[in-house]
Protein backbone atom coordinates (compact mmCIF):
# COMPACT_ATOMS: atom_id res chain seq x y z
CA UNK A 1 0.00 0.00 0.00
CA UNK A 2 1.18 3.56 -0.84
CA UNK A 3 0.31 7.08 -1.54
CA UNK A 4 0.30 8.64 -4.16
CA UNK A 5 -0.84 12.32 -5.73
CA UNK A 6 -4.05 11.86 -7.87
CA UNK A 7 -5.89 15.32 -8.96
CA UNK A 8 -3.97 17.33 -6.79
CA UNK A 9 -4.94 14.54 -3.26
CA UNK A 10 -2.63 12.58 -1.44
CA UNK A 11 -4.37 8.86 -2.08
CA UNK A 12 -4.01 5.60 -0.63
CA UNK A 13 -3.73 3.20 -3.16
CA UNK A 14 -2.97 -0.42 -3.07
CA UNK A 15 -0.21 -1.88 -5.49
CA UNK A 16 -2.57 -2.56 -8.34
CA UNK A 17 -3.65 0.85 -7.90
CA UNK A 18 -7.12 0.70 -6.53
CA UNK A 19 -7.65 3.60 -3.89
CA UNK A 20 -7.97 1.60 -0.17
CA UNK A 21 -10.40 4.13 0.82
CA UNK A 22 -13.09 4.56 -0.87
CA UNK A 23 -14.01 7.48 1.22
CA UNK A 24 -11.26 9.30 -0.48
CA UNK A 25 -13.14 9.48 -4.07
CA UNK A 26 -14.14 12.20 -5.89
CA UNK A 27 -15.07 12.85 -9.29
CA UNK A 28 -12.14 14.41 -10.68
CA UNK A 29 -9.95 11.54 -8.99
CA UNK A 30 -12.31 9.42 -11.53
CA UNK A 31 -11.12 11.59 -14.24
CA UNK A 32 -7.62 10.98 -13.34
CA UNK A 33 -7.59 7.73 -13.02
CA UNK A 34 -10.28 6.96 -16.50
CA UNK A 35 -7.55 9.03 -18.80
CA UNK A 36 -4.83 7.04 -17.49
CA UNK A 37 -6.69 3.54 -18.76
CA UNK A 38 -7.84 5.25 -21.84
CA UNK A 39 -11.17 5.93 -21.01
CA UNK A 40 -12.93 9.50 -21.50
CA UNK A 41 -16.10 9.24 -18.79
CA UNK A 42 -19.42 10.30 -19.67
CA UNK A 43 -23.04 10.51 -17.83
CA UNK A 44 -23.71 6.77 -18.17
CA UNK A 45 -20.10 6.13 -16.88
CA UNK A 46 -20.83 8.06 -13.92
CA UNK A 47 -24.11 6.14 -13.71
CA UNK A 48 -22.32 2.58 -13.52
CA UNK A 49 -19.68 4.18 -11.45
CA UNK A 50 -22.62 5.38 -9.11
CA UNK A 51 -24.10 1.38 -8.99
CA UNK A 52 -20.52 0.30 -8.12
CA UNK A 53 -20.34 2.45 -5.10
CA UNK A 54 -23.61 1.90 -4.13
CA UNK A 55 -23.37 -1.94 -4.02
CA UNK A 56 -19.56 -1.96 -2.57
CA UNK A 57 -21.01 -0.12 0.28
CA UNK A 58 -24.12 -2.16 0.91
CA UNK A 59 -21.57 -4.96 0.84
CA UNK A 60 -23.27 -6.61 -2.59
CA UNK A 61 -21.65 -9.27 -4.96
CA UNK A 62 -19.94 -7.25 -7.86
CA UNK A 63 -19.82 -9.47 -11.01
CA UNK A 64 -20.33 -8.89 -14.20
CA UNK A 65 -23.21 -10.39 -14.84
CA UNK A 66 -25.37 -8.77 -11.37
CA UNK A 67 -24.05 -5.65 -13.50
CA UNK A 68 -25.57 -6.78 -16.90
CA UNK A 69 -29.05 -7.66 -14.29
CA UNK A 70 -28.47 -4.27 -13.25
CA UNK A 71 -31.00 -2.21 -15.31
CA UNK A 72 -28.36 -0.05 -15.73
CA UNK A 73 -26.60 -1.13 -18.40
CA UNK A 74 -26.65 -4.62 -20.34
CA UNK A 75 -22.77 -6.61 -20.46
CA UNK A 76 -22.26 -5.49 -24.26
CA UNK A 77 -22.64 -1.83 -23.85
CA UNK A 78 -20.57 -2.54 -20.16
CA UNK A 79 -17.69 -3.81 -22.40
CA UNK A 80 -17.74 -0.84 -24.58
CA UNK A 81 -18.02 1.70 -21.56
CA UNK A 82 -15.07 -0.28 -20.07
CA UNK A 83 -12.52 -1.69 -22.92
CA UNK A 84 -10.64 -4.04 -21.74
CA UNK A 85 -11.94 -5.89 -18.15
CA UNK A 86 -14.83 -3.77 -17.58
CA UNK A 87 -15.29 -4.80 -13.82
CA UNK A 88 -12.00 -4.10 -13.17
CA UNK A 89 -10.89 -0.68 -14.71
CA UNK A 90 -14.85 0.26 -13.79
CA UNK A 91 -13.71 -0.17 -9.72
CA UNK A 92 -10.54 0.76 -10.16
CA UNK A 93 -12.32 4.52 -11.74
CA UNK A 94 -14.80 3.70 -8.91
CA UNK A 95 -12.40 3.82 -5.81
CA UNK A 96 -13.52 0.66 -4.86
CA UNK A 97 -11.70 -2.91 -4.48
CA UNK A 98 -11.03 -5.05 -7.27
CA UNK A 99 -13.76 -7.29 -7.24
CA UNK A 100 -12.44 -10.50 -6.16
CA UNK A 101 -13.62 -13.88 -7.87
CA UNK A 102 -14.39 -17.12 -6.33
CA UNK A 103 -12.43 -20.14 -6.99
CA UNK B 1 -42.65 -35.49 16.99
CA UNK B 2 -40.22 -32.85 15.26
CA UNK B 3 -39.93 -32.92 11.37
CA UNK B 4 -36.11 -32.28 9.83
CA UNK B 5 -36.03 -32.17 6.73
CA UNK B 6 -33.08 -32.25 4.36
CA UNK B 7 -33.62 -30.99 0.30
CA UNK B 8 -30.97 -32.64 -1.19
CA UNK B 9 -29.05 -35.98 -1.51
CA UNK B 10 -25.65 -35.25 -2.71
CA UNK B 11 -22.53 -34.86 -1.04
CA UNK B 12 -23.41 -32.51 1.57
CA UNK B 13 -27.20 -34.07 2.41
CA UNK B 14 -26.04 -37.52 2.58
CA UNK B 15 -23.11 -36.57 5.52
CA UNK B 16 -25.17 -34.00 7.04
CA UNK B 17 -27.81 -36.99 7.32
CA UNK B 18 -25.64 -39.17 8.71
CA UNK B 19 -24.56 -37.02 11.73
CA UNK B 20 -27.74 -35.67 12.43
CA UNK B 21 -29.59 -39.03 12.75
CA UNK B 22 -26.61 -40.11 15.17
CA UNK B 23 -27.06 -36.66 17.12
CA UNK B 24 -30.70 -36.37 17.25
CA UNK B 25 -33.07 -38.18 19.21
CA UNK B 26 -35.13 -40.77 17.95
CA UNK B 27 -38.14 -40.03 20.06
CA UNK B 28 -38.22 -36.59 19.77
CA UNK B 29 -36.62 -35.93 15.53
CA UNK B 30 -38.01 -37.66 12.66
CA UNK B 31 -35.69 -37.16 9.66
CA UNK B 32 -36.80 -36.57 5.97
CA UNK B 33 -34.29 -36.64 2.57
CA UNK B 34 -35.86 -35.75 -0.66
CA UNK B 35 -33.90 -36.10 -4.15
CA UNK B 36 -35.00 -36.36 -7.46
CA UNK B 37 -32.20 -38.64 -8.64
CA UNK B 38 -31.70 -42.10 -6.78
CA UNK B 39 -27.83 -42.58 -8.00
CA UNK B 40 -25.07 -40.86 -6.30
CA UNK B 41 -21.88 -39.73 -8.68
CA UNK B 42 -18.74 -39.51 -7.31
CA UNK B 43 -18.16 -36.14 -9.20
CA UNK B 44 -15.22 -36.01 -8.80
CA UNK B 45 -14.35 -38.85 -10.91
CA UNK B 46 -15.94 -37.34 -14.13
CA UNK B 47 -12.65 -35.51 -14.64
CA UNK B 48 -10.84 -38.99 -15.40
CA UNK B 49 -13.82 -40.36 -17.21
CA UNK B 50 -12.56 -38.69 -20.94
CA UNK B 51 -9.31 -40.10 -20.32
CA UNK B 52 -11.00 -43.85 -19.93
CA UNK B 53 -9.23 -43.93 -16.26
CA UNK B 54 -12.17 -44.05 -14.20
CA UNK B 55 -15.41 -46.78 -15.42
CA UNK B 56 -19.11 -46.29 -14.33
CA UNK B 57 -19.15 -48.45 -11.58
CA UNK B 58 -16.33 -46.71 -9.56
CA UNK B 59 -18.05 -43.79 -9.55
CA UNK B 60 -21.67 -44.12 -9.53
CA UNK B 61 -23.81 -45.96 -6.58
CA UNK B 62 -27.13 -46.06 -5.27
CA UNK B 63 -27.73 -42.85 -2.92
CA UNK B 64 -29.83 -45.72 -0.32
CA UNK B 65 -26.80 -47.14 0.15
CA UNK B 66 -25.50 -44.39 2.61
CA UNK B 67 -28.27 -43.36 4.09
CA UNK B 68 -28.65 -44.73 7.84
CA UNK B 69 -31.44 -46.47 9.19
CA UNK B 70 -34.53 -44.73 10.73
CA UNK B 71 -34.39 -42.05 8.01
CA UNK B 72 -37.29 -41.49 5.17
CA UNK B 73 -36.30 -40.94 1.98
CA UNK B 74 -38.68 -39.78 -0.82
CA UNK B 75 -37.50 -39.86 -4.69
CA UNK B 76 -39.26 -36.65 -5.96
CA UNK B 77 -37.93 -33.01 -7.06
CA UNK B 78 -38.65 -30.66 -5.06
CA UNK B 79 -41.61 -27.60 -6.09
CA UNK B 80 -40.95 -24.78 -3.79
CA UNK B 81 -40.43 -23.99 -0.23
CA UNK B 82 -42.98 -21.63 1.71
CA UNK B 83 -40.93 -20.12 4.25
CA UNK B 84 -43.71 -18.64 5.87
CA UNK B 85 -45.58 -21.50 6.08
CA UNK B 86 -42.80 -24.22 6.60
CA UNK B 87 -43.75 -26.31 3.64
CA UNK B 88 -42.21 -28.00 0.89
CA UNK B 89 -44.40 -28.74 -2.18
CA UNK B 90 -43.33 -31.67 -4.42
CA UNK B 91 -43.78 -32.13 -8.14
CA UNK B 92 -45.56 -35.08 -7.74
CA UNK B 93 -48.12 -33.35 -5.02
CA UNK B 94 -46.96 -34.31 -1.82
CA UNK B 95 -46.37 -31.69 1.06
CA UNK B 96 -43.75 -31.79 3.51
CA UNK B 97 -44.01 -29.74 6.69
CA UNK B 98 -40.74 -29.22 8.51
CA UNK B 99 -39.81 -27.60 11.69
CA UNK B 100 -36.27 -27.47 10.58
CA UNK B 101 -35.12 -27.20 7.25
CA UNK B 102 -31.66 -28.32 5.70
CA UNK B 103 -31.36 -27.06 2.27
CA UNK B 104 -28.30 -29.04 -0.06
CA UNK B 105 -29.60 -28.77 -3.54
CA UNK B 106 -26.48 -28.05 -5.16
CA UNK B 107 -25.70 -26.46 -8.28
CA UNK B 108 -25.07 -27.55 -11.39
CA UNK B 109 -24.10 -26.24 -15.28
CA UNK B 110 -26.61 -24.91 -17.60
CA UNK B 111 -25.90 -24.86 -20.83
CA UNK B 112 -29.08 -23.22 -22.01
CA UNK B 113 -27.26 -20.33 -20.16
CA UNK B 114 -24.99 -19.46 -22.91
CA UNK B 115 -26.43 -18.92 -26.97
CA UNK B 116 -25.44 -21.26 -29.17
CA UNK B 117 -23.84 -23.47 -26.66
CA UNK B 118 -26.75 -26.56 -26.96
CA UNK B 119 -26.66 -25.67 -30.58
CA UNK B 120 -26.21 -28.21 -33.58
CA UNK B 121 -22.38 -28.80 -32.58
CA UNK B 122 -23.53 -30.64 -28.97
CA UNK B 123 -22.08 -33.43 -28.23
CA UNK B 124 -20.58 -33.45 -31.54
CA UNK B 125 -17.82 -31.07 -31.31
CA UNK B 126 -18.80 -29.31 -28.20
CA UNK B 127 -18.94 -31.33 -24.76
CA UNK B 128 -19.12 -30.61 -20.93
CA UNK B 129 -17.42 -33.38 -18.76
CA UNK B 130 -19.40 -32.06 -15.35
CA UNK B 131 -22.21 -34.45 -15.46
CA UNK B 132 -21.85 -38.32 -16.17
CA UNK B 133 -23.49 -38.91 -19.47
CA UNK B 134 -21.19 -35.61 -20.49
CA UNK B 135 -18.06 -37.20 -19.83
CA UNK B 136 -18.85 -40.63 -21.28
CA UNK B 137 -19.68 -39.37 -24.66
CA UNK B 138 -16.69 -36.81 -24.19
CA UNK B 139 -14.18 -40.21 -23.85
CA UNK B 140 -15.91 -41.49 -26.99
CA UNK B 141 -15.12 -38.38 -29.10
CA UNK B 142 -11.73 -38.41 -27.86
CA UNK B 143 -10.85 -41.88 -28.57
CA UNK B 144 -10.70 -40.93 -31.97
CA UNK B 145 -10.29 -37.58 -32.60
CA UNK B 146 -7.71 -37.02 -35.22
CA UNK B 147 -6.63 -33.50 -33.40
CA UNK B 148 -7.29 -29.98 -34.13
CA UNK B 149 -8.17 -26.80 -31.52
CA UNK B 150 -8.98 -27.95 -28.58
CA UNK B 151 -10.39 -25.41 -26.86
CA UNK B 152 -11.85 -25.21 -22.76
CA UNK B 153 -13.80 -22.40 -21.68
CA UNK B 154 -14.97 -21.25 -18.71
CA UNK B 155 -18.08 -19.40 -19.14
CA UNK B 156 -18.40 -17.67 -15.87
CA UNK B 157 -17.53 -17.76 -12.11
CA UNK B 158 -18.66 -19.66 -9.71
CA UNK B 159 -18.35 -23.13 -11.00
CA UNK B 160 -18.19 -26.44 -9.03
CA UNK B 161 -14.96 -27.46 -8.47
CA UNK B 162 -13.08 -24.63 -10.09
CA UNK B 163 -9.51 -26.60 -10.50
CA UNK B 164 -11.55 -29.29 -12.56
CA UNK B 165 -11.08 -27.06 -15.95
CA UNK B 166 -7.50 -26.65 -15.39
CA UNK B 167 -6.73 -30.25 -14.58
CA UNK B 168 -8.95 -31.59 -17.86
CA UNK B 169 -6.39 -28.91 -20.00
CA UNK B 170 -3.09 -31.04 -18.16
CA UNK B 171 -5.13 -34.29 -17.97
CA UNK B 172 -6.25 -33.63 -21.73
CA UNK B 173 -2.18 -32.46 -22.57
CA UNK B 174 -0.35 -36.22 -20.66
CA UNK B 175 -3.05 -37.87 -22.81
CA UNK B 176 -2.37 -36.43 -26.29
CA UNK B 177 1.63 -37.08 -25.44
CA UNK B 178 0.84 -40.84 -24.47
CA UNK B 179 -1.19 -40.94 -28.12
CA UNK B 180 1.63 -39.70 -29.77
CA UNK B 181 -0.35 -36.84 -30.93
CA UNK B 182 0.44 -33.82 -29.13
CA UNK B 183 2.00 -32.26 -32.34
CA UNK B 184 -1.46 -32.33 -34.40
CA UNK B 185 -3.39 -30.67 -30.89
CA UNK B 186 -3.13 -27.11 -30.30
CA UNK B 187 -4.71 -26.76 -26.59
CA UNK B 188 -5.97 -23.12 -25.58
CA UNK B 189 -7.73 -22.38 -21.85
CA UNK B 190 -10.22 -19.27 -22.19
CA UNK B 191 -11.01 -17.58 -18.96
CA UNK B 192 -13.08 -14.66 -17.53
CA UNK B 193 -10.39 -14.69 -14.78
CA UNK B 194 -7.25 -12.54 -15.51
CA UNK B 195 -4.98 -15.74 -15.13
CA UNK B 196 -4.98 -19.06 -14.93
CA UNK B 197 -6.42 -18.77 -11.32
CA UNK B 198 -7.26 -16.14 -9.19
CA UNK B 199 -5.47 -16.91 -6.16
CA UNK B 200 -1.72 -14.84 -6.90
CA UNK B 201 0.42 -17.73 -5.38
CA UNK B 202 -1.14 -20.52 -7.00
CA UNK B 203 -1.73 -18.87 -10.11
CA UNK B 204 2.07 -18.36 -10.41
CA UNK B 205 2.81 -22.09 -10.00
CA UNK B 206 -0.10 -22.97 -12.36
CA UNK B 207 0.68 -20.33 -15.23
CA UNK B 208 4.44 -21.99 -15.24
CA UNK B 209 3.05 -25.22 -15.54
CA UNK B 210 0.75 -24.67 -18.47
CA UNK B 211 3.75 -22.67 -20.21
CA UNK B 212 5.92 -25.60 -19.87
CA UNK B 213 3.23 -27.90 -21.32
CA UNK B 214 2.52 -25.31 -23.50
CA UNK B 215 -1.05 -24.64 -23.15
CA UNK B 216 -1.70 -21.68 -24.39
CA UNK B 217 -4.25 -19.13 -22.02
CA UNK B 218 -6.79 -16.60 -23.23
CA UNK B 219 -7.69 -14.14 -19.91
CA UNK B 220 -10.73 -11.94 -19.34
CA UNK B 221 -13.01 -13.80 -22.01
CA UNK B 222 -16.45 -13.29 -20.98
CA UNK B 223 -18.28 -15.16 -23.19
CA UNK B 224 -21.65 -14.03 -24.95
CA UNK B 225 -22.33 -16.88 -27.21
CA UNK B 226 -21.35 -19.62 -29.37
CA UNK B 227 -21.20 -19.06 -33.37
CA UNK B 228 -21.73 -22.90 -34.68
CA UNK B 229 -21.40 -21.61 -38.32
CA UNK B 230 -17.95 -20.71 -37.82
CA UNK B 231 -16.55 -22.76 -35.17
CA UNK B 232 -16.26 -19.67 -32.71
CA UNK B 233 -17.07 -18.43 -29.20
CA UNK B 234 -17.23 -15.14 -29.49
CA UNK B 235 -17.20 -12.87 -26.44
CA UNK B 236 -18.81 -9.71 -24.99
CA UNK B 237 -15.79 -7.08 -26.41
CA UNK B 238 -16.06 -9.25 -29.82
CA UNK B 239 -13.00 -11.27 -29.27
CA UNK B 240 -12.75 -14.75 -30.52
CA UNK B 241 -11.11 -18.17 -30.20
CA UNK B 242 -11.39 -20.67 -32.71
CA UNK B 243 -12.15 -24.12 -32.03
CA UNK B 244 -12.21 -28.29 -33.43
CA UNK B 245 -13.24 -29.05 -30.23
CA UNK B 246 -14.83 -27.40 -27.55
CA UNK B 247 -15.03 -28.25 -23.68
CA UNK B 248 -17.21 -25.99 -22.37
CA UNK B 249 -18.06 -24.87 -18.78
CA UNK B 250 -21.28 -23.49 -18.94
CA UNK B 251 -22.54 -21.08 -16.43
CA UNK B 252 -22.99 -22.95 -12.73
CA UNK B 253 -26.65 -22.23 -11.35
CA UNK B 254 -28.18 -23.48 -7.57
CA UNK B 255 -31.61 -25.31 -7.96
CA UNK B 256 -34.43 -23.18 -10.02
CA UNK B 257 -36.95 -23.59 -6.97
CA UNK B 258 -34.52 -21.61 -4.25
CA UNK B 259 -34.85 -18.72 -6.40
CA UNK B 260 -38.74 -19.16 -7.10
CA UNK B 261 -38.58 -19.49 -3.43
CA UNK B 262 -37.68 -16.18 -2.82
CA UNK B 263 -34.21 -17.45 -0.85
CA UNK B 264 -31.85 -16.21 -3.31
CA UNK B 265 -30.05 -12.82 -4.17
CA UNK B 266 -32.84 -12.38 -7.08
CA UNK B 267 -29.55 -12.68 -9.59
CA UNK B 268 -31.32 -15.81 -11.58
CA UNK B 269 -27.99 -17.79 -10.14
CA UNK B 270 -30.20 -19.13 -7.78
CA UNK B 271 -28.07 -19.29 -4.79
CA UNK B 272 -29.28 -19.57 -1.18
CA UNK B 273 -28.61 -15.97 1.08
CA UNK B 274 -26.53 -17.69 3.65
CA UNK B 275 -24.42 -16.45 6.54
CA UNK B 276 -21.24 -16.94 5.70
CA UNK B 277 -20.25 -17.83 9.03
CA UNK B 278 -22.94 -19.99 10.80
CA UNK B 279 -24.12 -21.61 7.71
CA UNK B 280 -27.83 -20.37 8.83
CA UNK B 281 -30.51 -18.59 6.19
CA UNK B 282 -29.81 -14.43 6.55
CA UNK B 283 -34.01 -14.76 6.08
CA UNK B 284 -35.43 -17.65 8.20
CA UNK B 285 -33.77 -18.94 11.69
CA UNK B 286 -35.16 -22.13 11.00
CA UNK B 287 -33.19 -22.79 7.44
CA UNK B 288 -29.83 -23.65 7.19
CA UNK B 289 -28.17 -24.14 4.19
CA UNK B 290 -24.54 -26.17 3.16
CA UNK B 291 -22.14 -27.06 0.13
CA UNK B 292 -22.92 -25.96 -3.28
CA UNK B 293 -26.35 -24.32 -2.63
CA UNK B 294 -25.15 -21.54 -0.53
CA UNK B 295 -24.16 -17.60 -1.87
CA UNK B 296 -20.65 -18.00 0.40
CA UNK B 297 -17.71 -16.94 -0.98
CA UNK B 298 -15.69 -20.53 -1.10
CA UNK B 299 -15.29 -22.67 -3.25
CA UNK B 300 -18.15 -24.75 -4.41
CA UNK B 301 -16.66 -28.23 -4.03
CA UNK B 302 -16.93 -31.55 -1.43
CA UNK B 303 -14.38 -30.33 0.95
CA UNK B 304 -16.19 -27.08 1.45
CA UNK B 305 -19.17 -29.41 2.17
CA UNK B 306 -17.58 -31.54 4.65
CA UNK B 307 -15.73 -28.76 6.67
CA UNK B 308 -19.33 -26.95 6.91
CA UNK B 309 -20.46 -29.96 7.81
CA UNK B 310 -18.81 -30.23 11.01
CA UNK B 311 -19.56 -26.35 11.98
CA UNK B 312 -23.49 -27.06 10.76
CA UNK B 313 -24.07 -30.38 13.07
CA UNK B 314 -22.74 -28.20 16.01
CA UNK B 315 -24.69 -25.10 15.06
CA UNK B 316 -27.85 -27.05 14.46
CA UNK B 317 -27.77 -28.60 17.83
CA UNK B 318 -27.24 -25.15 19.23
CA UNK B 319 -30.43 -24.02 17.80
CA UNK B 320 -32.54 -26.77 18.42
CA UNK B 321 -31.54 -26.43 22.39
CA UNK B 322 -32.20 -22.88 22.30
CA UNK B 323 -28.71 -21.68 22.41
CA UNK B 324 -26.90 -18.64 20.30
CA UNK B 325 -24.97 -20.45 17.15
CA UNK B 326 -21.54 -21.23 19.16
CA UNK B 327 -19.48 -22.24 15.52
CA UNK B 328 -17.75 -20.25 12.88
CA UNK B 329 -16.80 -21.58 9.22
CA UNK B 330 -13.71 -19.94 8.18
CA UNK B 331 -13.99 -20.67 4.69
CA UNK B 332 -11.97 -23.58 4.60
CA UNK B 333 -11.01 -25.38 1.47
CA UNK B 334 -8.70 -27.85 -0.04
CA UNK B 335 -8.34 -29.87 -2.92
CA UNK B 336 -5.87 -31.99 -5.22
CA UNK B 337 -4.92 -30.37 -8.71
CA UNK B 338 -4.25 -33.19 -10.75
CA UNK B 339 -1.40 -32.20 -13.34
CA UNK B 340 -0.83 -35.01 -15.62
CA UNK B 341 1.67 -38.09 -15.68
CA UNK B 342 0.69 -39.73 -12.78
CA UNK B 343 1.07 -36.34 -10.78
CA UNK B 344 -0.78 -33.99 -8.71
CA UNK B 345 -0.98 -30.90 -6.67
CA UNK B 346 -2.68 -29.61 -3.57
CA UNK B 347 -3.85 -26.24 -2.39
CA UNK B 348 -5.36 -25.51 1.01
CA UNK B 349 -6.87 -21.87 1.88
CA UNK B 350 -9.40 -20.63 3.67
CA UNK B 351 -11.42 -16.89 3.34
CA UNK B 352 -8.78 -15.37 4.49
CA UNK B 353 -5.87 -16.56 3.35
CA UNK B 354 -5.00 -17.71 -0.42
CA UNK B 355 -3.58 -20.90 -1.16
CA UNK B 356 0.38 -20.99 0.18
CA UNK B 357 3.26 -23.54 -0.50
CA UNK B 358 4.16 -26.05 2.61
CA UNK B 359 3.76 -29.69 4.25
CA UNK B 360 0.12 -31.26 4.50
CA UNK B 361 -1.58 -32.17 6.46
CA UNK B 362 1.28 -32.96 9.14
CA UNK B 363 2.90 -29.90 9.12
CA UNK B 364 6.70 -30.07 8.37
CA UNK B 365 5.66 -33.57 7.50
CA UNK B 366 3.21 -34.36 4.65
CA UNK B 367 3.09 -36.37 2.92
CA UNK B 368 1.79 -34.16 0.71
CA UNK B 369 2.98 -31.18 -0.95
CA UNK B 370 1.32 -27.78 -1.02
CA UNK B 371 1.57 -26.49 -4.23
CA UNK B 372 4.29 -28.62 -4.96
CA UNK B 373 3.57 -31.28 -7.85
CA UNK B 374 4.34 -34.81 -6.86
CA UNK B 375 3.30 -38.73 -7.27
CA UNK B 376 2.30 -38.74 -3.75
CA UNK B 377 -0.28 -35.98 -4.19
CA UNK B 378 -2.01 -37.55 -7.11
CA UNK B 379 -1.82 -41.34 -4.91
CA UNK B 380 -3.68 -38.99 -2.38
CA UNK B 381 -6.31 -38.06 -5.12
CA UNK B 382 -6.75 -41.46 -5.81
CA UNK B 383 -7.28 -42.82 -2.40
CA UNK B 384 -10.08 -40.05 -1.77
CA UNK B 385 -12.37 -41.83 -3.91
CA UNK B 386 -11.99 -44.70 -0.86
CA UNK B 387 -12.79 -42.34 1.69
CA UNK B 388 -15.36 -40.67 0.03
CA UNK B 389 -17.83 -43.38 -0.32
CA UNK B 390 -16.26 -45.08 2.93
CA UNK B 391 -15.71 -41.86 5.42
CA UNK B 392 -16.82 -38.72 4.10
CA UNK B 393 -20.71 -39.78 2.86
CA UNK B 394 -21.12 -41.79 6.23
CA UNK B 395 -20.32 -38.61 8.23
CA UNK B 396 -17.14 -40.14 10.03
CA UNK B 397 -14.32 -37.97 11.46
CA UNK B 398 -11.42 -37.37 8.88
CA UNK B 399 -7.87 -36.29 10.00
CA UNK B 400 -8.20 -32.94 8.55
CA UNK B 401 -8.64 -30.10 10.89
CA UNK B 402 -11.81 -28.45 10.00
CA UNK B 403 -10.43 -24.90 10.63
CA UNK B 404 -7.38 -24.03 8.33
CA UNK B 405 -3.79 -23.84 9.98
CA UNK B 406 -1.01 -21.65 9.02
CA UNK B 407 1.31 -24.71 10.66
CA UNK B 408 3.43 -25.91 8.25
CA UNK B 409 3.07 -22.99 5.44
CA UNK B 410 4.78 -20.25 4.54
CA UNK B 411 3.44 -16.73 4.86
CA UNK B 412 2.78 -14.62 2.24
CA UNK B 413 5.63 -12.66 3.66
CA UNK B 414 8.24 -14.92 3.67
CA UNK B 415 7.90 -15.96 -0.22
CA UNK B 416 8.04 -11.96 -0.66
CA UNK B 417 11.66 -12.32 1.54
CA UNK B 418 12.85 -15.09 -1.24
CA UNK B 419 11.64 -13.37 -4.38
Amino acid sequence: MSEILIAGKNISVNEEGYLTDMTQWNESIANEIATELNIELGPKHMEVIAYLRDQCEKGGTLNIRRIGKSGIVDIKSFYKLFPGGPLKNASKIAGIPKPASCI
Amino acid sequence: MKQLLILGGGTAGTMMLNKLRKKLDKKEWDITIVDKDPNHYYQPGFLFVPFGIYSKEEIVKPKEKFFPRGIRAVWDEVEKIDAEEQVVQLKQGEALSYDLLLIATGCAPDPAETPGLKGELWQKDIFSFYDYEGACLLADKLKDWEGGKLVINIADMPIKCPPAPLEFAFLAEAFFTGKKMRDKVDITFVTPMSGAFTKPVASRMLEGLLKERNIKVVPDFYIEKVDNANKQIVAYDDQVVDFDLLVAIPVNKGAGMVGESGLDEQDDLNYAITDKETLQSKQYANIFIIGDATNLPASKAGAVAHFEGEVLTENILDFIAGRPLSQRFDGHSNCFIETGYGKASVIDFNYAVQPLPGKFPIPGVGPLSLLGISRINHWGKLAFKWAYWNMLLRGLPFPISTKMSMAGKKTEAELADKA
